[in-house]
Order: C-alpha cells, then sequence, then structure tokens
C-alpha cells in the first residue's frame, strides 16, 4: 500500500505556516497527495487541521508555503490559477454548506455551468448522474430546508463529484450529522475511496479511518507530529501519540454512550 | 354655502380632475422604485464587496442623500442645477423630481440589500470559491439572490415610503395627485373633499402595492426563506 509509484503527486502542498489573529495556527506542515490515497488528519480541536485544509485550497491564503498541482507550482496571487486549483481541489465542509437559495440539483449544476460554460440541460444531466451516484436521484427538486443532515451532505459530494475533481478535501463530514445519519454518508465515502478517489479528510471517526485510509497525520498545535500507516500507528501499545489519542478518544465515547443507556 | 361631500362635485369634476394627477404620480412612482431597486441593489453589492475605495464614495453619497431632506434635493436639482456656472443643466419639471426619486429610494435600498448581503452565511460563499467560482460569480450567482429574498420586506417598506413622498413633486411644478388636488382646492374652495379623495387616492395606491409585493415574495418564496407555504 505505501509503494510509490516513482511519478511526481497530484497535489502538494509544502511547508504550510499560517497565523491568525497573531497566534501561529499552522507551523510548517506539508502534505503530498498520490493517486487513491487516502489521508486523514487526526488531531485535538484546535491543533489546526481544519486551517490546514482550507489552505490546501486557499479558502485561507497561507503566510508561507507552496502549492503544486502535478509538476507545476500555483499562483494563488493569480485569480486564473487560483480558480483552476479549487476545480480540481473539491471540498466537503462540516455543515455542508450548500445554496440554500437553490434545489439539489441546482446545488449541482451551478459550478458546471459558471465556472465551466456548460448550457443548464448538460449541466442538470451531470446533476442527476451525481445525485444517483450518491443515491439521491429522487430528491433532486428538493430544497436544502427540505433535506436530512445525511442528504444534504451526500447533495454537497455530488456538488464538489460535478467538477470532476482529482482530489476532495472532507472537513469533518460526519460531526455535524445525528448519529443514526452518519452512516449513509460514510458509505458513500467509502464507495468513492473504494473507486480511487484520492482524499484528505479531517475525521473523529477512528474506526473508519482505520479502515479507508492509507495514511494517518496526527497534528498537535499547528504541526504534524506524527505520520504513518493506520496499522503502524494505532498498533496496540505502539506507544505513539496517535494511538494514545486514540484510546481516550473511544474511552471518552465509550463512556458517553454508557452515560445515555 | 355648498354642499358639503356633494356627489355631484365629487364625481363630475372632482375625480376626473385628481384622475390626471393620479396618472402623473404613478408616472413617477413605478420608474422610481423599478429603476431606484435595481440602482439600490448595484449600491448595496458595492458597499459590502466593493474595492475600499468604492466603498467609500458610495457610502459618502448615501450619507449625503439619506441627510437632505428630499424637499431640498428636489429644490437643489430643480432650481439650484440651471444657475451653477458652466453647468447649466435644465430639468423639465417631471425629469427633475423622477431623478430625485431614484437617488433617494436607491439610497434606502441599498441600506436594506447592504443589512441582508451582510447576514448571508460565511460558508456560503466559502462553498462557491472552494467550487472554483470567481468573486464576482459567486456575488451574483449565491449572495445576491439569497440576499434579495430576504430584503424584500424591508424594500417593500421603501416602496410605501417613495408612494407617500412622491406627493413631494409639485413642489418643483411637476404636477402629480397632490398638486392637481392643491389647485383644484384653490379654485373650488372644498379642500374636505378633494383632500379625502386624494387621500382615499393615496391609501390604494399603498395597498395595491402591499399586494403586489406580497405576492412578489410568494412566488421568490423557497423553503427556507420568506414566506413559509
Amino acid at each position: 500500500m505505501n509503494a510509490r509509484p516513482n511519478d511526481t503527486p497530484i497535489l502538494r502542498a509544502e511547508h504550510f505556516t499560517k497565523y491568525l489573529s497573531g497566534r501561529k495556527i499552522l507551523d510548517d506542515c506539508s502534505i503530498s497527495i498520490y493517486p487513491g490515497d487516502v489521508k486523514v488528519l487526526i488531531g485535538p480541536s484546535g491543533a489546526g487541521k481544519s486551517t490546514f485544509l482550507q489552505c490546501i485550497n486557499c479558502l485561507l491564503e497561507p503566510d508561507e508555503g507552496e502549492i503544486w498541482l502535478g509538476d507545476r507550482k500555483v499562483d494563488v496571487r493569480n485569480t486564473r490559477e487560483l480558480c483552476e486549483l479549487r476545480q480540481h481541489v473539491g471540498m466537503i465542509f462540516q455543515d455542508f454548506n450548500l445554496f440554500d437559495h437553490l434545489s439539489a440539483e441546482d446545488n449541482v449544476a451551478l459550478a458546471p455551468r459558471k465556472v465551466r460554460g456548460m448550457n443548464k440541460q448538460e449541466a442538470l444531466k451531470r446533476a442527476h448522474a451525481e445525485l444517483r451516484r450518491v443515491g439521491l436521484e429522487d430528491k433532486a427538486r428538493l430544497y436544502p430546508a427540505e433535506l436530512s443532515g445525511g442528504q444534504k451532505q451526500r447533495v454537497a459530494i455530488a456538488r464538489a463529484l460535478a467538477m470532476d475533481p482529482t482530489v476532495l478535501l472532507l472537513d469533518e463530514p460526519t460531526s455535524a450529522l445525528d448519529p443514526e445519519l452518519v452512516g449513509e454518508v460514510l458509505t458513500v465515502i467509502r464507495d468513492l475511496a473504494s473507486h480511487g478517489m484520492p482524499m484528505i479528510m479531517v475525521t473523529h471517526q477512528m474506526e473508519f479511518a482505520q479502515a479507508v485510509a492509507t495514511e494517518i497525520l496526527f497534528m498537535e498545535q499547528g504541526r504534524v507530529i506524527e505520520q504513518g500507516s493506520p496499522d503502524e500507528l494505532l498498533a496496540p501499545g505502539s506507544q505513539t501519540r496517535t494511538q494514545d489519542f486514540c484510546v481516550r478518544l473511544h474511552d471518552l465515547c465509550g463512556g458517553e454512550a454508557a452515560a445515555q443507556e | 354655502m355648498l354642499d358639503f361631500l356633494d356627489p355631484t362635485f365629487i364625481f363630475d369634476r372632482a375625480i376626473p380632475y385628481l384622475n390626471q394627477g393620479l396618472l402623473m404620480s404613478l408616472g413617477l412612482i413605478v420608474p422610481a422604485s423599478l429603476i431606484g431597486g435595481f440602482i439600490g441593489v448595484v449600491m448595496g453589492v458595492l458597499r459590502v464587496f466593493g474595492s475600499p475605495w468604492i466603498r467609500r464614495s458610495v457610502d459618502s453619497i448615501v450619507a449625503v442623500i439619506r441627510g437632505v431632506p428630499l424637499t431640498v434635493q428636489l429644490m437643489i436639482l430643480y432650481f439650484g442645477l440651471p444657475s451653477v456656472p458652466g453647468l447649466k443643466i435644465y430639468l423639465s419639471p417631471y425629469a427633475a423630481a423622477l431623478i430625485g426619486f431614484i437617488v433617494c429610494t436607491a439610497s434606502y435600498q441599498s441600506e436594506y440589500v447592504r443589512g441582508t448581503l451582510l447576514s448571508i452565511r460565511q460558508g456560503q460563499i466559502k462553498a462557491a470559491q472552494a467550487l472554483g467560482m470567481t468573486r464576482w460569480q459567486t456575488i451574483r450567482s449565491v449572495i445576491v439572490p439569497q440576499a434579495i429574498r430576504r430584503a424584500l420586506p424591508g424594500c417593500g417598506n421603501e416602496i410605501i415610503y417613495l408612494v407617500k413622498y412622491s406627493s413631494l413633486a409639485y413642489i418643483v411644478t411637476c404636477i402629480e395627485l397632490t398638486g392637481e388636488a392643491k389647485i383644484l382646492v384653490s379654485r373650488t374652495f372644498r379642500p374636505t373633499e378633494v383632500y379625502l379623495i386624494a387621500a382615499c387616492y393615496y391609501l390604494v395606491m399603498v395597498s395595491a402595492a402591499t399586494w403586489l409585493l406580497a405576492r412578489l415574495e410568494k412566488a421568490l418564496a423557497i423553503p427556507g426563506f420568506g414566506v413559509q407555504k
């Protein structure tokens, strides 16, 4: 699984540093994505995971660092290059961020129409294909306010896929969902991973991460402090910070579940 | 003494006379609300998303327009502009009134629109940017359509004000409903009837505007926005 092809990665983010209101949130973080990679970022809250993710497609502009798309360096100050980078990098948000005034199909069709200049009919056809892929073709005409959280997140995934991204960034895609809705979203993500869609994902779903990740990056205080395959980092008794964190996370969730019963 | 509320006078003289004024009033209100509304949206967008320089200039325009009574603005447009040396702009009464109303209503509308533009969640903007949309594509396709739906009740309020402050046009000799009423009163000395009819006309216009706006809100309604069906 770790055997690297010799060619260049699809996307490289190198030496990212980011300050927010005077505080150093990211400190020299790097990540590179090869075809088929599923990289999972974990760590305590405030570790800079979401900031790192948002710097990769420049929703937050990193103060230092370089972004490489294949073997080409992206000039993020150049609007055209920036928009092109973002077309290659799909993003899924914790709170979905569907366009509230558009139906599911129009949510998916908007960017293909505006950014790629597809005509309305073509774009809607594409939208229906993507909605079918996430199992929501029958909800195409509903508005976000009429969908459940899990359905909203699946529409958001369809929306990102309609731009044919080469990498998907997922920022805690299931954290805002009711527990019984988490499964349907994870199923879609697992399906994408098994079809070889490269992803970088921030999540607290450790079992899921362990199952799909090719590599886990553990972040704390703005730095990637551990990095390796799930088997290495999460092996019982491996004495890694990652393993320690996961045990504590598990205890916490286990305790909560017990309290509810 | 004449009969009070004499039907012959009301139906044969006052109403036909005031109908001419009503037409002129509508000729001011309809274009002013449509053009002013559009310019208001543009100004609102510039005040929120324009470059700092543009933002500051539009803000100052609004500050001046909102800070000066409309009557004074109309007088400057009609009586003041012709005597500016080197400029000498002569506006017809209708043009002066219409321009005054458009500028005034656009400034107020821009404030309603600005408020709702600011209320659109950052996540909506981030989502559009993450899809590769440019700033103006995001504003046009995502932010403005949502903001307008939220601004509609406030903008409707401004249109209702406009119906009523259109009665200032007679000051610059653009003889609309109130102007015709004044002239008729000075000829007939029957202020009660004439002004009551004028009042009814305004009430009908405001009610019609309210009804139209409610229909518009319903037509634009979307689950999660505006009118709940």
